[in-house]
């Protein structure tokens, strides 16, 4: 048997014997009779409090997801549709950052002067955590859907940012020499040189960013309330309801696999070997 | 000026020096190298390392600036990088996300910008047949392709942007000698069916003689300078197999190995504060003629105190 079929079976095992472990340790809900009077008196609040089961959560899964798109008020809506709220403030504060990343980064990788005029800021800038942005940001912008898209551009502009500027920089001399000797024009030597040359360490930089864009959403979204998957899991976690934070953690791992795996995609398109 | 035509190319004192590390007196690697390549002439120059073959060659392609001198060009100083300067590098320099054929097309639509892209892609196409990369090869990637592969699609990117001046930078340096040898073959069969003026640096001696119409020997660094400019009056066509049965063959061979084993650090110059040097063109030397012959078999002792002209002057009695 090929490693490539080894591997996905013995996944699947451990999968399965996890849930089986993990099944059987959860308590079982005491009938009424069994009760003691307190916790009849509780209505069996903190046994219904414990950690579910994963019988619970696949069946909360094939609950939400078999009507994903629901909308019944602000607070009970569609696991679809807290995820599409989610990705497009990702995709929106990820693509003005890349906007501004990208170019930015060609210009420092390809003048010393650039670099070392803007390297002090980059320094004091990409360590701070996205979320310290955060009452500023609502406090100058004064909406909080803006804040929120804010608080992701500011995190993944600088991977972007670093890596592009490194990729340019790191371009084999001989290339711009190819470059030079056919008299190629600057942006064309940045456009059909410099650019592909770049490009996978670009690509680096950009899965890099996207992977902590997902990060830092569900907690952004935490603060700002109202819509999206983090929202979702803590408006779960106030209404006590564990499977449904259970189920929605493992929706944000999948949704963050496909948006790594996507990037992975084009990364390979564009790899070469030297 | 007696010659009919004028050359296509004229260095004239050409000096690079480098700033010194410890900020002393900047080092000089050549000084005052002056010589011209004529229209059609392929040209060989040989030297030791650190001579400055490679900085006269990117002063040539316009990477480089000399220190002093100026190259001109059909009568017109040359500055920065241009079409019609062709160079191949010693690490082809193929740009590895393209396939062959697109590389060849990316010199040719920056040298005819104004064709379609079938002029374009049809005009490529020759010319990596014409190296023999015609057969499927063409849609290769670079780093599926071997050394000696990737240097002939180089060498028809140069050969297809058609530049005035053609420069190779030891183009078969990196490859092994049965590939090296094949490359030679078709180098000669391409430069000979166009009227390409080729400036080019080995250090193969048996190379040099094969390809090249001259050989200009550089003396070691530093202050090197272009010592001699040796005549290979073997007939063409030349192939591998035969030249070295040609009588001139041995004697030319003999004395650029004497020169670079023995006379390129004895003629060790000193820095030229008089000028001296200055706007002398090296020796013409002609060991394939038979007079010279009784020269190359026992080399005169040379010592350091003699400069290029004297030693020349030397020679050239010896052979009256």
């Amino acid at each position: 048997m090929s490693i490539n079929l080894k591997a996905p079976l013995l996944s699947l095992l451990l999968l399965l014997s996890m849930m089986v472990i993990w099944e059987m340790a959860t308590p079982k809900v005491k009938s009424a009779e069994n009760m003691t009077e307190y916790e009849l008196l509780m209505g069996g609040a903190s046994e219904e409090a414990r950690v579910p089961p994963p019988s619970a959560i696949v069946k909360k899964a094939i609950e939400e997801l078999s009507n994903p798109l629901y909308d019944n008020g602000p607070n009970d809506k569609g696991i679809g549709i807290q995820i599409a709220y989610s990705l497009y403030r990702v995709l929106t504060g990820y693509s003005l950052a890349a906007l501004i990343a990208l170019p930015l980064g060609f210009l420092i990788g390809m003048s010393p002067l650039a670099y070392k005029t803007l390297d002090p800021f980059i320094q004091v800038l990409k360590p701070i955590s996205p979320l310290a942005w955060m009452p500023l940001a609502l406090f100058i912008i004064q909406d909080s859907e803006a804040s929120a898209i804010f608080v992701i551009f500011i995190c993944s502009i600088w991977p972007m940012l670093i890596n592009t500027a490194f990729g340019v920089a790191g371009v084999r001399k001989d290339w711009v020499n190819v470059a030079k000797t056919h008299e190629l024009g600057t942006l064309r030597t940045a456009l059909q040189v410099i650019l592909p040359a770049a490009a996978p360490t670009i690509l680096t930089g950009m899965r890099i960013s996207i992977g902590i864009a997902w990060l830092v959403i569900v907690a952004a979204e935490m603060l700002v309330g109202g819509t999206g998957i983090g929202y979702y899991v803590w408006n779960e976690w106030n209404n006590l309801d564990l499977t449904s934070v259970i189920f929605s953690i493992l929706v944000i791992g999948f949704v963050g696999m496909l948006l790594d795996t996507f990037f992975a995609h084009v990364q390979s398109a564009i790899q070469y070997q030297e | 000026m007696s010659q009919v035509s004028k050359p296509l190319i004229e260095v004239q004192n050409l000096t690079r020096r480098f700033p010194s590390p410890d900020g002393e007196e900047p080092v000089t690697v050549f000084e005052n190298a002056s010589f011209d390549i004529k229209r059609g002439e392929f040209v060989c120059i040989i030297g030791h390392s650190g001579c400055g073959k490679s900085t006269i060659l990117n002063v040539l392609a316009g990477l480089d600036e000399a220190s002093d001198g100026v190259v001109l060009m059909e009568g017109r100083e040359i500055s920065g990088p241009s079409l019609d300067r062709g160079v191949v590098f010693q690490n082809y320099s193929l740009l590895p996300w393209m396939s062959a054929l697109k590389n060849v097309m990316f010199g040719v639509r920056a040298r005819f910008p104004t064709w379609t892209k079938r002029q374009v892609r049809d005009h490529s196409f020759k010319h990596l047949s014409m190296v023999g990369l015609g057969d499927g090869a063409e849609k290769r990637k670079p780093s599926q392709l071997s050394g000696g592969m990737r240097q002939r699609v180089s060498i028809a990117r140069a050969f297809a942007i058609q530049p005035k001046l053609l420069l190779l930078d030891e183009p078969f340096g990196a490859l092994d000698a049965l590939t090296r040898g094949t490359i030679q073959d078709e180098l000669i069969r391409v430069w000979g069916d166009t009227d390409q003026t080729i400036f080019m640096i080995t250090h193969d001696v048996d190379e040099a003689i094969l390809l090249s119409d001259r050989i200009l020997l550089m003396s070691n660094g530093p202050y090197a300078r272009v010592a001699e400019s040796v005549v290979i009056d073997i007939p063409r066509p030349r192939n591998r197999a035969d030249i070295i049965h040609h009588k001139k063959y041995y004697p030319i061979r003999n004395y650029l190995v004497d020169f670079l084993t023995t006379r390129s650090k004895n003629i060790a110059f000193i820095a030229d504060e008089g000028g001296d040097s200055r706007n002398i063109k090296p020796q013409t030397v002609r060991p394939g003629l038979v007079e010279n012959l009784k020269n190359i078999s026992k080399p005169e002792p040379v010592t350091t105190n003699l400069t290029h002209n004297e030693l020349n002057k030397k020679l050239a009695k010896g052979a009256q």
